[in-house]
This record gives structure tokens, C-alpha cells and sequence, in this order.
């Protein structure tokens, strides 16, 4: 069989798995450098928010999606258009609050774990924490305040993968002094 | 569908990340570089690992290296290599005119004091994979006007 015949037929594929494994560099590093667990969580979110706020402008450009009505509406955007965009999945929404400022999402498949086992001496770490940070940070710069948080996941022997998000307030744009 | 985008945010945190965590950027500057470039090492050793599952044996180290220009670049940077060069003594230079992780930084001379930092993971993506491929290497670059770059990479006899 020629090599030809399989270049580049996984190539999108392929790509997330880059993005996989650098993750997963990272991850690694971050252990590395720092003593305990809760120190990477904090820095992985830290990361997530600086990349969110930047990646709601790509988001914005790309999708030509306009303001959101409600929490709802906004679920729905981040499940079938964000997630779908970025990480090629689309997780469910479900367990909303009756005031409907909480809702679930459930991932099936979490691309950023494909190849990932949590050794036992690791058992407090949020391996995918960096996603929290994402949602917040590009929330944020859409004026919404949202508290993320991962409730379950399958790398800690969870049967799914739990990202609770919780609306807090709507940030009020703030001018500021003297401008118009 | 896998969008390039969490990958360069993702590689611009990283960067980030590592030239912040020291205290004297000056004196620390290789260090950092070194542990970019170990990062790239692992993510390319896994990446050729995959890619290759299915492929035959190569020829021979230019079979390799024409490898790691067309299917490897393509896949990290949806591109092909513009220009392979080689002594045809273990030396090849790899000339890629535009340059993904650089595109969007700028076209000149401007911020080239950085751009170090946004090559070293490259440079251990291809001495990761080519390490899987059983070729030992060191793998260096360099850019004179951004975002062409060149990768020289040295084959370590075994």
C-alpha cells in the first residue's frame, strides 16, 4: 500500500489531536512546576479566561451571531455553535434551574481527555479546568458575569462530564469618566 | 470539524505562561526556550506516533524529511513546506514563506526580537517527530523577515 493513498485523509482530525496533545503538554508542565493541584486548576482557569476573551471575538466574526435574549438562548449558542466550532462536539443542556439562571452541560466526548489517564497522586486536579476559564472569559466580555464549574468528570470515574454554569448578574457597561 | 484557533490561543497562553513564570526574563530567556521546545518535543513525538500507524516504511532520511514537510506540515499548518533544502550531509533547511504561528504577527521587521518564542515549540514539534522516526536531530530556526521562517534541522549521526 503507498503511503499516498492515506495523506492527509484525517488531516481535521489530526488537528485536534495537536490541540489535544498540547494541551496535555501543558497540563503536564503545569504539574511540574507547581506544588499542588488546586495552584494548576487556578492556573488552567487563569489561561482559559485570557484565552476566552479573545476567542468571543473570533466567535463573533465568524458566526454572525448577535446579541443573546436570555440564558436560554445563550445555552443553546454555547452547545451547538461554540463547542461545535472549536472542539468539534456538541454537548447536551440539561438540569436547568427553575429560575433559569442554571443549566448543565453534559459532554459525551470531551476532545481534551482523548488520551489522557490521571495518575492516583492527582486525584484533586481539573484536568480540563482551562474550559471553565474560556466560558467565563468570553461571557464576561458579552457583559455576562457566569460562575463555571466542573460537577462531574469522567477522568475522576464519573460517568459523564458535568460543566455547571450559574448566571450571576448582567455587567453593566460602565463609560468611562468624560466620555460620551 | 477541528478549528485552528483553539490551537494558536492555546500555543499564545502557553508562550505566556512560560516567559512569565521567571522572575529575570533576561537571564531566564533559554531556559524557557528549552522547556517550549521540550513541550513541542512531546506533542510531536505523539503527533508522528499517530500519524504513521498506517503508513509504510520510508526509504530513507530524505523520504523522512519529505514527510515532515508535505503530511506533517499540513497537518500542523495546513500548508506544505514552500522550500526544502539539503548539503545532502544531514543538514536540511526548511523555508516556509508564511509561517502560520507568525502570520498574524506582523509582516517585517517589526516584533522580531519575539519572535524566538513563537518558533522554539515548532522546532521541538519536528525534532519530536523526527526522533519517532527514528532520525536524532537538533532543530533550529530563524526569521529575517516575518513570517517566512526557516527551520535548519542538523541530523545527528547515530
Amino acid at each position: 500500500m503507498s503511503r499516498q493513498s492515506n495523506r492527509t485523509a484525517d488531516s481535521k482530525k489530526m488537528n485536534s489531536e495537536l490541540f489535544t496533545l498540547t494541551y496535555g503538554a501543558l497540563v503536564t508542565q503545569l504539574c511540574k512546576d507547581y506544588e499542588n493541584d488546586e495552584e494548576v486548576n487556578k492556573q488552567l482557569d487563569k489561561m482559559g479566561y485570557n484565552i476566552g476573551v479573545r476567542l468571543i471575538e473570533d466567535f463573533l466574526a465568524r458566526s454572525s451571531i448577535g446579541r443573546c435574549q436570555d440564558f436560554r438562548e445563550t445555552a443553546d449558542v454555547i452547545a451547538k455553535v461554540a463547542f461545535k466550532m472549536y472542539l468539534g462536539t456538541t454537548p447536551s443542556v440539561t438540569n436547568w434551574s427553575p429560575a433559569g439562571d442554571e443549566f448543565s452541560l453534559i459532554l459525551e466526548n470531551n476532545p481534551l481527555v482523548d488520551f489522557v489517564e490521571l495518575p492516583d497522586n492527582h486525584n484533586t486536579l481539573i484536568y480540563s479546568n482551562l474550559l471553565c476559564g474560556v466560558l467565563r472569559g468570553a461571557l464576561e466580555m458579552v457583559q455576562m458575569a457566569v460562575d463555571v464549574r466542573f460537577v462531574q468528570d469522567t477522568l475522576r470515574g464519573d460517568n459523564v462530564t458535568e460543566i455547571r454554569m450559574k448566571f450571576i448578574k448582567r455587567i453593566e457597561e460602565n463609560l468611562p469618566a468624560g466620555d460620551e | 470539524m477541528a478549528d485552528e484557533a483553539p490551537f494558536q490561543f492555546l500555543h499564545n497562553e502557553l508562550i505566556q505562561y512560560i516567559s512569565k513564570s521567571t522572575e529575570n526574563p533576561e537571564t531566564e530567556h533559554g531556559r524557557n526556550i528549552t522547556k517550549l521546545e521540550n513541550m513541542g518535543f512531546r506533542v510531536g513525538q505523539g503527533l508522528i506516533e499517530r500519524m504513521t500507524k498506517d503508513t509504510a516504511r520510508f526509504k530513507d532520511e530524505l523520504d523522512v524529511m519529505k514527510f515532515i514537510c508535505k503530511d506533517f506540515w499540513t497537518c500542523v499548518f495546513k500548508k506544505q513546506i514552500d522550500n526544502l533544502r539539503t548539503n545532502h550531509q544531514g543538514i536540511y533547511v526548511l523555508q516556509d514563506n508564511k509561517f502560520r504561528l507568525l502570520s498574524q504577527l506582523s509582516a517585517g521587521k517589526q516584533y522580531l526580537e519575539l519572535a524566538p518564542k513563537y518558533l522554539a515549540f515548532t522546532c521541538g514539534l519536528v525534532r519530536g517527530g523526527l526522533s519517532n522516526l527514528g532520525v536524532k536531530s537538533i532543530v533550529t530556526a530563524e526569521v529575517s523577515i516575518m513570517p517566512a521562517c526557516k527551520f535548519q534541522v542538523m541530523i545527528q549521526k547515530m
